[in-house]
């Protein structure tokens, strides 16, 4: 998929990120020139294995998760690694995360670099997660790369350990999208100053790719497509000459430019969200790029879980979505302009590709 | 003949004029009261039953698909669905979604339980113009 993209193309241009491959799974190329090496990383997201009872798990789930097993098993080329974005279990609990784990295992051979999501988290506070995943936020450098996994699903201490009579109703309640009594989501001042101290020690050419589960914009409160310190996280990283945020949560979907920085959201294997301006009675701010999928038809269980190829010729992210029974779509970085545009819809004014009756 | 007919006008015309029981559409400040008090009652048994995992078989909830039941548009039905092939009332796509996502058993298109859930979808809904469509 990249065999035209030529090392000078790349040289100049520097970090390519392409969300990509086949469906549910999304793939992510950074090509380099000069010291750098090329090469992919694969990007699952949003499971939400939901247990029933016994050895009874909601089929509709299992199958996304197990389908992008599948085809990153498949990848060709093979990725360098795995990140998995967050909220693998419903409700937190161990034989959720077990099953996913055991699903999840049936890659082969890739190391798994894991995010943190709020179903992960809230029934025993991440717990049994890092006895599995080891550290809740921690970084890596991979072939000249600098990546940051965050956790950026936590809240206040009294929401989180003065509120609730215990960790199954706590998780019950930020397990509700838009059940009002949750609170906004956060990474701390302690992550913050760990993050500043992280990225203190990254020259200002080297690109940093951030993996996040909630957006680290404000986009919807309402349903958490929010992160409460996003300027302060974007201020850090407005040094660098290239960064990338890369985030799940929002099951759609999503991309954004602010200064420097690109914003991509991933694909769930689970189902999709509807758009936040789909619920009228509260503010939402989906950034003005973002040309939305059309909305999901029910009847087919993967639509709206897409599957993407990539084009790279320009260095940078040329993302190819297949929907199914939806026209293709096109996100491709302009240069003139700066930022990602849709090739076919961008200039339509917000006009979407097909409308479902 | 002619007279009997202009005295039964005039009878019914002073029954209009004097009459309260004949002012049908009158709607007072009570009727008001009562309607909304209803309504939200069944709105917030709807809320109830779209959060409830045990609605269906597998706890999957309304919610998790339709947070604040966005993406249902009440406002649209009856319409024809082309998956279903005729045109339907929302109650039966609720209940398409009860047999198939939540692998549970339709309700009664009178049930007081998939009225709610109307109720909850239609007031989540409210202000939105019907725009044929769109969505």
């Amino acid at each position: 998929m990249a065999e035209n993209t030529t090392r000078r193309t790349v040289l100049r241009n520097g970090v390519a990120l392409v969300a990509g491959a086949c469906l549910p799974i999304t793939s992510v190329k950074l090509a380099f020139g000069g010291e750098r090496e090329d090469f992919t990383f694969a990007y699952i997201s949003d499971s939400h294995i939901q247990h029933i009872r016994g050895n009874k798990f909601v089929r509709n789930w299992d199958r996304g998760l197990i389908r992008a097993v599948a085809e990153c098993n498949l990848m060709n080329p093979r990725p360098d690694f795995v990140i998995y974005g967050g909220d693998l279990a419903q409700l937190g609990k161990k034989s959720e995360l077990d099953h996913g784990f055991e699903m999840m295992a049936g890659l082969n051979n890739f190391d798994v670099h894991y995010v943190m999501g709020e179903h992960d988290y809230y029934l025993d506070l991440g717990e049994y997660w890092s006895e599995h995943n080891g550290p809740q936020y921690y970084s890596f450098d991979h072939k000249g790369v600098h990546f940051v996994v965050l956790n950026s699903i936590i809240v206040d201490d009294d929401w989180t350990h003065n509120t609730w009579k215990d960790g199954t109703e706590r998780m019950g309640v930020m397990a509700g999208l838009d059940d009002p009594r949750g609170s906004p989501f956060m990474i701390g001042k302690k992550q913050l100053k760990w993050l500043k101290n992280d990225l203190k020690k990254v020259s200002k050419d080297t690109p940093v790719v951030v993996c996040s589960h909630s957006p680290i914009q404000k986009i919807f409160k309402n349903w958490n497509f929010w992160t409460e310190e996003a300027e302060d996280i974007q201020k850090l990283l407005k040094k660098f000459d290239k960064a990338t945020v890369l985030y799940g949560h929002v099951h759609q979907i999503q991309y954004n430019q602010i200064d420097n920085i690109s914003f991509h959201a991933v694909m769930a294997t689970a189902w999709p969200w509807p758009y936040p301006q789909s619920y009228v009675q509260a503010e939402s701010h989906l950034p003005q790029l973002t040309i939305p999928m059309n909305r999901a038809n029910p009847f087919f269980e993967r639509d709206a879980t897409g599957w993407q190829y990539i084009d790279i010729n320009s260095g940078r992210a040329s993302v190819n979505y297949s929907l199914p029974q939806n026209k293709s779509r096109t996100v491709a970085y302009d240069p003139d302009k700066g930022h990602p545009v849709d090739t076919t819809y961008q200039e339509a004014g917000l006009t979407l590709p097909q409308k479902r009756y | 003949m002619k007279k009997t007919l202009r005295n039964f006008a005039l009878v019914l015309g002073g029954m209009m004029i004097l009459s309260p029981v004949a002012q049908a559409d009158e709607f007072n400040k009570q009727d008001v009261e009562t309607w909304t008090r209803e309504f939200m009652a069944a709105v917030e048994k709807g809320r109830a039953a779209w959060v409830d995992g045990n609605l269906g078989t597998n706890g999957v909830a309304c919610a998790q698909c339709h947070p604040n039941a966005a993406d249902t548009h009440p406002e649209t039905y009856p319409k024809y669905q082309q998956q279903i092939g005729r045109v339907v009332v929302f109650g039966e796509m609720i209940n398409w979604c009860i047999i198939n996502p939540l692998e549970g058993k339709a309700l009664a298109l009178d049930d007081e339980t998939l009225i709610a859930m109307q109720a909850y979808a239609r007031y989540e809904r409210r202000g939105v113009a019907l725009d044929p469509g769109k969505h």
